[in-house]
């Protein structure tokens, strides 16, 4: 097992290695000089020069590329154009507000998902069950930045019950958490969605089998083959929590959007239109690492979960 | 595939008398896709969709970009303009007939570029083996190591808006998908025995390739790519949602979305209406694709 731990491990360097080349590269053959945005309008030409030499935008681009990459594995992400602050402290903090977001939409969606697809499955082909697939259809169908909006239309316009912008630090408590109430039931949606699908496919699929039937046979009542199958289900769904977590937190750019939530998303759509080039490159690379790393943790626990994984 | 060419060497009108005639592959999934309600539901209301984003010059009511400042966002129900209007006085059923156009486009055309180059990859992948699988499978993983929606927009913000530069980053996003189910696909239909006994037979690469692999390799993929459709859609209105995707003043789902967006306060309900296109669009795709891999019999 630690054989297959050790070489997962060494699996991830090549993709964020891999990763980083993207991220470098898709910011580098983006059209347009990168020191436009950079220099005034009324630069010299030796000026912009000189500057180019100072940034280093003289140099091939692999030799650009491994002086970035040196910089970034110490930590360096540059400086941000339109702040001037160093780009990992502007990703940090809206890191912070992204995972809050993520982890209690994670919270809402996975609890009601998971209850809801073992619900339709232990009712297959029933009333339940059907009322169930129709709103998991419902939640990977929808578009989440629109369902803010009408999150918005109902609570915030109509009832004036709960804020529609921003995340109020102030207020205290109470106040952070009325914010961050809509932008969560929002970005819930999709995996709520996604999770009640694959719960209820993973426990049919156990039900099915033949040991399901041994037990039942052997006089267990529900609650304990319940609990069977709910154990078998748990590496296949253990995935798909990984995975749609990183979605949420690597995803949410619409939805911050949408509630101008201080986050990743939200950061990088502000890079985007400033056009700041070392923020973008710096908010992607972050959660692509973010992302590897948390594919990495989910498949080391789920070899935790079920050993005969490391074997194949 | 073909269920009749396995069958033993009996008279065809022995059976036909006794049991009817044996179904093909694809007469079967016609089949059991016309017996599913879910199905043919989501079928007619696509249609619909598609009927009226192609005939939108014909059927349109008011010319999409022809707004009256005196009329900005008037409700559902005016007379002459039953959906409303949005933020300069243009007829909403209008632009979102138009809209769909836009939309479709930006939709669909990622996923079958993605279809295209994933086949073609994967298959090679998984036929080829070795270092060529090695090159092109790792290079593949690398796209996995962002969100797709992160991966669409950090491309296309990199590139800038307009409808070239959403197609291009949601191909992208699409292509490494298909790759990795074309090719385990591949990998498992090569170790069945009767690609084996073709080979012993002295069949070549290409015959074995289009009688044995693509057959039992396309299916699956289909599927596959059809349940993307509702993602690309969604990522493709996303997009311009953020002002990323089809520049304005062209109506598109998403963009009138973003450009609605500050008028629900003044009108709640019309600006909510580009949403529901795109929500229904991608709940049909997804009820379609469920109801093609229920009756393809593919498990994904």
């Amino acid at each position: 097992m630690w054989a297959y731990v050790g070489r997962r491990l060494l699996l991830a360097i090549p993709t964020l290695v891999g990763a980083s080349i993207i991220v470098f590269a898709m910011v580098h053959l983006a059209p347009g000089d990168p020191m436009s945005a950079v220099m005034p309008v009324d630069a010299s030409q030796a000026d912009i020069e000189a500057a180019r030499r100072a940034y280093g935008f003289d140099q091939p681009l692999p030799v650009q590329y491994f002086r970035w990459l040196v910089r970034v594995v110490q930590g360096d992400l540059g400086k941000s154009i339109a702040t001037r602050r160093p780009v990992l402290q502007d990703v940090y903090d809206a890191l912070k507000n992204s995972l809050v977001l993520a982890l209690s939409a994670s919270l809402l969606s996975f609890g009601i998902g998971i209850g809801l697809g073992l619900l339709a499955a232990f009712r297959q082909g029933r009333v339940l069950d059907k009322l169930m697939s129709a709103v998991a259809i419902v939640g990977v169908s929808v578009p989440h930045y629109w369902a803010g909006i009408i999150l918005i239309i109902f609570f915030s316009v109509q009832l004036n019950w709960l804020p529609a912008m921003g995340a109020s630090a102030e207020g205290g408590a109470v106040e952070y958490l009325r914010h961050m109430a809509l932008p969560t039931i929002a970005l819930a949606l999709i995996p709520l969605g996604v999770l009640t699908r694959v719960v209820r496919s993973a426990a049919l699929d156990i039900l099915a089998q033949e040991f399901v039937l041994a037990l039942r046979a052997k006089g267990l009542g529900r609650a304990a083959v319940f609990a069977h199958v709910v154990k078998n289900a748990a590496p296949q769904i253990l995935t798909v929590l990984g995975l749609q977590f990183g979605f949420q937190l690597g995803g949410s750019v619409l939805v911050e959007t949408v509630f101008s939530w201080p986050g990743t998303g939200y950061l990088m759509n502000l890079a985007i239109f400033q056009r700041d080039l070392p923020v973008l490159q710096g908010v992607i690379l972050v959660l692509a690492t973010f992302f590897v790393l948390l594919n990495l943790a989910v498949d080391l626990m789920q070899t935790l979960v079920d050993p005969r994984i490391a074997r194949h | 595939m073909d269920a009749r060419t396995l069958a033993p060497p009996i008279a065809a009108a022995d059976i036909e008398t006794v049991v009817g005639a044996p179904m093909s592959y694809w007469r079967t999934v016609a089949w059991r896709l016309r017996q599913d309600p879910t199905t043919i539901v989501a079928g007619v209301l696509l249609l619909l969709i598609a009927l009226a984003a192609i005939l939108a010059p014909l059927i349109a009511p008011h010319d999409p970009s022809a707004g009256s400042i005196r009329l900005r966002l008037a409700p559902l129900g005016t007379s002459s303009h039953p959906l409303g209007t949005d933020e300069q006085g243009r007829d909403m059923l209008t632009r979102l007939l138009w809209g769909g156009r836009m939309t479709l486009l930006a939709g669909l055309t990622p996923v079958l570029v993605g279809f295209l180059f994933g086949t073609v990859l994967g298959v090679l992948a998984g036929f080829v083996g070795g270092h060529t699988n090695t090159l092109i499978m790792r290079t593949m993983d690398v796209f996995y190591a962002f969100p797709a929606v992160l991966l669409a927009i950090a491309i296309s913000g990199s590139l800038g808006p307009g409808l070239w530069n959403t197609l291009i980053s949601l191909s992208i996003v699409f292509v490494p998908r298909v790759v990795r189910v074309a090719e385990s696909a591949t990998v498992q239909v090569k170790s069945l025995e009767f690609v084996a006994a073709a080979r012993a037979s002295g069949s070549g690469v290409w015959p074995i390739m289009r009688h044995h692999l693509l057959p039992n390799v396309l299916g699956p993929v289909l599927v596959f790519s059809s349940t993307q459709v509702s993602l690309s859609i969604i990522l493709a209105a996303g997009l311009s949602f953020l002002g990323l995707g089809v520049t304005p003043p062209a109506a598109e789902w998403g963009l009138m979305l973003n450009t609605l967006r500050g008028s629900i306060y003044v009108n709640a309900w019309v600006p909510a209406l580009p949403g529901v296109a795109i929500f229904l669009t991608s709940m049909a795709f997804n009820l379609l694709s469920d109801g093609l891999r229920d009756a393809m019999e593919i498990r994904m």
